[in-house]
């Protein structure tokens, strides 16, 4: 046994969270940013021409990680938003909304880069089949929730707000992801799978699994970044004890 | 993939270098406009 003990609850406060998060950033930032140069070294130079798709199968390198982080960051902005709503935890809330923007923004690279990859290979830009569609109405609820957020003064409303509307639309992803398997769609099925053999050469599986990654820890360093904004303009009063870096 | 065939992409340059170059600016926009959300911050509360 242990006989310090973790006060989870410390993070809790704004505060302590923003003083975490912001000695937290440059351990995401930093390997981000390698991870990104090594990802892009071995999709562009060292992976190798396609022989069904060419050379255009390597927006997949960029569109997938935007895809997934489309998908996971509103799974994590929902788990915080209720978790602020039901347990009345300020930071946890502003967690959910410092992540929107940058689902949002994946979600948009996810349909742009896949309307990019479309147009050669199936030979439309767009098509409403139940992958593309529902990753539209993901990107329309980011949307939903950064507008409602915005338009309601009261923070603590607004957040309230935000929540059910996060919970509401939480339902969405799995459809996005199952859509492949659920209904018979042109969007090909999971390459990566959790259990059993993934359908990709090695060559060009760790060039996207790099990228993935990369994605992830940019996300936490850009979310965080966020959040002490956030923090720092909706804490006026609790600024001034803030050491300002 | 070599240094000649790397700005054509076998045909495919716009799609790829498209989705790359906006994927990117999106990316360093996003930091940028953050950085400045922060300086901005950082000015009201020396004025303040």
């Amino acid at each position: 046994m242990t006989s310090q003990t973790i006060h989870w609850y410390r993070y809790a406060s704004p505060g302590n969270l923003y003083q975490l998060a912001g000695q937290l950033i440059p351990w995401f930032a930093v390997p981000a940013s390698a991870l990104f140069v090594v990802g892009l070294y071995l999709g562009l130079f060292v992976a190798p021409t396609d022989f069904q798709q060419g050379d255009a199968y390597r927006v997949l390198f960029v569109h997938v990680p935007a895809a997934w982080m489309g998908m996971v960051l509103y799974v994590v902005l929902a788990f915080y938003a209720a978790v602020g709503w039901v347990f009345n935890a300020r930071g946890s809330s502003m967690m959910a909304s410092s992540l929107a923007i940058t689902g949002a923004m994946f979600t948009f690279l996810a349909l742009v880069t896949g309307a990019l990859w479309g147009r050669p290979t199936w030979g439309t830009w767009w098509i409403w089949d139940a992958r593309t569609t529902s990753t539209l109405i993901l990107l329309f609820l980011y949307l939903g929730f950064i507008s409602l957020q915005s338009a309601i003064d009261d923070p603590r409303r607004a957040d309230r707000a935000g929540a059910v509307l996060a919970l509401v639309g939480v339902v969405n992803v799995p459809i996005i992801y199952f859509s492949v398997q659920w209904w018979n769609t042109l969007h090909q099925g999971a390459t990566i799978r959790i259990a059993g053999e993934t359908s990709m050469a090695g060559s060009m599986l760790v060039p996207l699994l790099i990228m993935i990654a990369a994605c992830w820890l940019y996300s936490v360093a850009v979310v965080l970044a966020r959040l002490r904004c956030l923090i720092r303009e909706r804490e006026s009063l609790m600024t001034r004890s803030v050491v300002i870096e | 993939m070599s240094w000649l065939t790397m700005p054509t992409m076998g045909g495919y340059g716009f799609y790829v270098w498209g989705s790359y170059v906006l994927t990117i600016a999106a990316m360093v926009g996003e930091v940028l406009f953050l950085l400045r959300r922060r300086e901005a911050l950082r000015d009201r509360q020396e004025h303040a």
